[in-house]
């Protein structure tokens, strides 16, 4: 149920990989934390691998924006790689699937960012 | 036939004969959780299919959020009731709070240009978008949000015609 993360770094991109649920609570709190801890080092091209990630809620939605524009605020830039169907049906009807730079293939994500 | 109850699903006959189920829970973020359990497990058992399974748990979900904290805000002292009820054609779910009572004046349109980078204010929408009725219905004694699935067009259907 809880959501796990993992970061690597490709060609000076941070992609952060995440499994689980992206929810109120410690999903929410997780994805912050980790986009807070990236920025405080210097990373700030950030490609969150929502590939795992089978559920998310309104408050995981607002976690998502929150990490874009404060990403954007500080420079950086932040994209989206492999929506699960659910995921990306959300952020349809929601209209942010414009607004986010939704990837589905790492490589030329990563290369989107230079 | 679609309204034909199976004689070995009794909790589906309980359903179908328009059986109430409430649960009386605390304003807590495990009562968030539970809430979208239950939903998704009387929805199976109401023969949706899984997309609306997971619809519907959505919505009691996103409702449970607003009654937890934005009706009664995390008080002890106060609790959130959830029914549901199966009659031939709806599953149709209550989620009540004792809170001031939700000010539908002040929820904003999530997909007005202004609102869409907001990191808050998708719940209600979101209740909308996945369910077939919504009726909300503040007071001074709190919030009372009625959600309305249609059964038709879910997987009981397919099931019994495969029949």
């Amino acid at each position: 149920m809880t959501m796990k993360t993992s970061t690597r770094q490709v060609n000076g991109v941070t992609v952060v990989d995440l499994s689980g649920r992206i929810t109120l609570g410690e999903g929410s709190v997780v994805l912050r934390d980790t986009v807070r801890d990236l920025l405080s080092k210097g990373n700030k091209k950030i490609l969150l691998n929502l590939g795992e990630v089978n559920y998310i809620d309104s408050s995981g939605i607002g976690e998502l924006v929150s990490a874009f524009t404060t990403v954007r605020n500080q420079g950086g830039d932040l994209k989206l790689l492999n929506l699960t169907k659910k995921v990306h049906d959300l952020l349809q009807i929601t209209k942010l699937y414009t607004v986010f730079d939704v990837k589905d293939d790492e490589a030329k994500a990563v290369k989107s960012f230079s | 036939m679609q309204g034909e109850p199976d004689p070995k699903a009794p909790e589906q006959i309980a359903y179908m004969s328009g059986r109430r189920v409430s649960y009386t829970l605390d304003s807590t973020l495990e009562t968030v959780n539970s809430a979208e359990e239950t939903a998704s497990r009387i929805a199976a058992e109401a023969g949706f299919g899984d997309e609306d399974i997971t619809r519907i748990a959505m919505a009691v979900r996103e409702a449970a959020v607003n009654a937890v904290l934005h009706g009664n805000a995390y008080d002890p002292g106060k609790k959130v009731t959830l029914a549901f009820e199966r009659t031939a054609v709806d599953l149709v779910i209550t989620i009540r709070d004792q809170g001031r009572g939700l000010d539908m004046s002040k929820i904003p349109d999530p997909l007005a240009p202004e609102n869409l980078l907001k990191t808050s204010g998708r719940g209600i929408f979101i209740i909308r978008s996945f369910m077939d009725e919504v009726e909300i219905h503040p007071s001074q004694a709190g919030t009372e949000i009625k959600l309305t699935k249609h059964v038709h067009g879910s997987n009981l259907d397919g099931k019994e015609a495969s029949q």
